[in-house]
């Protein structure tokens, strides 16, 4: 699978089928931090990822909080 | 999983409500989380009108969003802080949002209205840019507000926004900026009402109601807020939350629910001592407001 991550953009190739919280455990990211979205379609923590899927790691945390 | 309302296949769960939801099953309970927060903290009056400060991020967008589908008569404020092609960048997802829903989006930049942008004036005044914007911000939503004559500023604040912040001011035990840490600001002379509808919504549900509400919005963080203090909080609390799902909330509203009534004195005391700033007209309890001083600064760097 194809796998975007974000701040910086960058794309890495992992393979699958694999569990996102297996994939999320891998990139050593937090769950609570960001969505998951496979080819286009937000998943949840229990979905399987099939192996030529276009993944998308997306951060959900934001900056300045004043 | 499935969606707690339902049952049918659920695309985002929250783990704090043990609770799966499908699309339109998580819309309709983001937006019920909204109104309760706005009736049980009295937020807005019925036929108030309210400006929506808005980055082109999800939490501004989502609430603007909101609060439309709820029925207020919410405008936006977009302000131009003049951080490089962020500002420029950002704009744009707020201008587009507006423009899809044919709903009105006042616009201040920085820059041109005050001469100084935000790198320029968090140097010249040896601020923490973060500081610097937010100070900006806060005085430029309520002038807005005050000036087009509506009745209450809404902030997109979220729950994790809000207990980061928390998390500060106990680490600190900032007693004032603790009395000042409630939902809902008053309003009085010089002042519009500020409220925060979102506290009731972590940021990665904000995010996935703007993913599956079909709303566009700036995903890259500020380029001038990595490595702040408040991203170190989050990321904090975010360790909690990932083995204790529902240590946030239970951290932000046992505080609201049990201490913010104990610390609010100082914040009181602070109101009665405010009169109004010789430079702009806005409440201070300086001689200058903060903003005055600011901007003197960095138009003078």
């Amino acid at each position: 699978m194809k796998v975007t991550l974000r701040n910086p953009r960058r794309q890495i190739d992992v393979p699958g089928p694999l569990g996102v919280q297996a994939l999320l455990r891998r990139l050593e990211i937090n769950r609570e931090s960001v969505l998951v979205i496979v080819d286009g379609t937000l998943v949840t923590a229990d979905a399987t990822i099939a192996d030529g899927a276009e993944v998308e790691v997306r951060p959900v945390i934001s900056g300045g909080g004043t | 999983m499935k969606c707690r309302s339902c049952r049918e296949p659920a695309v985002v769960e929250v783990r704090r409500h043990n609770a799966g939801f499908c699309s339109p099953c998580f819309i309709r309970h983001c937006r019920e989380q909204v109104a309760r927060s706005i009736h049980d903290y009295a937020m807005i009056d019925p036929g108030q009108r309210v400006l929506v400060a808005v980055s082109g991020g999800k939490d501004s967008l989502a609430l603007w969003d909101v609060l439309l589908a709820l029925g207020y008569q919410a405008d936006g404020l977009y302000l131009g802080l003049g951080i490089t092609d962020y500002s420029h960048e950002s704009a744009g997802y707020a201008r587009r949002f507006a423009a899809a829903r044919d709903a009105r989006l006042v616009e201040v930049d920085l820059p041109t209205d005050y001469g100084f942008d935000i790198p320029t004036g968090s140097r010249a005044a040896r601020r923490a840019p973060c500081s610097a914007c937010g100070l900006s911000k806060r005085h430029l939503f309520n002038a807005a507000a005050v000036n087009g004559g509506y009745d209450v500023v809404a902030t997109g604040h979220n729950l994790d926004d809000e207990a980061a912040v928390l998390f500060g001011n106990v680490l600190r035990w900032d007693l004032a900026y603790l009395g000042r840490q409630h939902p809902v600001l008053p309003g009085g002379a010089g002042f519009a009402r500020k409220v925060k509808p979102l506290i009731r919504l972590g940021e990665r549900e904000t995010a996935a109601y703007c993913v599956l509400a079909g709303i566009d919005y700036v995903v890259e963080e500020c380029p001038m807020a990595a490595g702040n203090k408040h991203l170190g909080y989050k990321d904090a609390l975010n360790a909690i939350e990932e083995r204790s799902p529902g240590s946030k909330a239970a951290f932000y509203f046992g505080f609201l629910d049990r201490v913010a009534g104990l610390v609010g004195e100082a914040a009181e005391a602070e109101r009665e001592g405010l009169h109004a700033c010789p430079g702009c007209g806005s409440p201070t309890v300086a001689d200058v407001c903060a903003f005055c001083k600011l901007a003197a600064r960095a138009v003078r760097a």
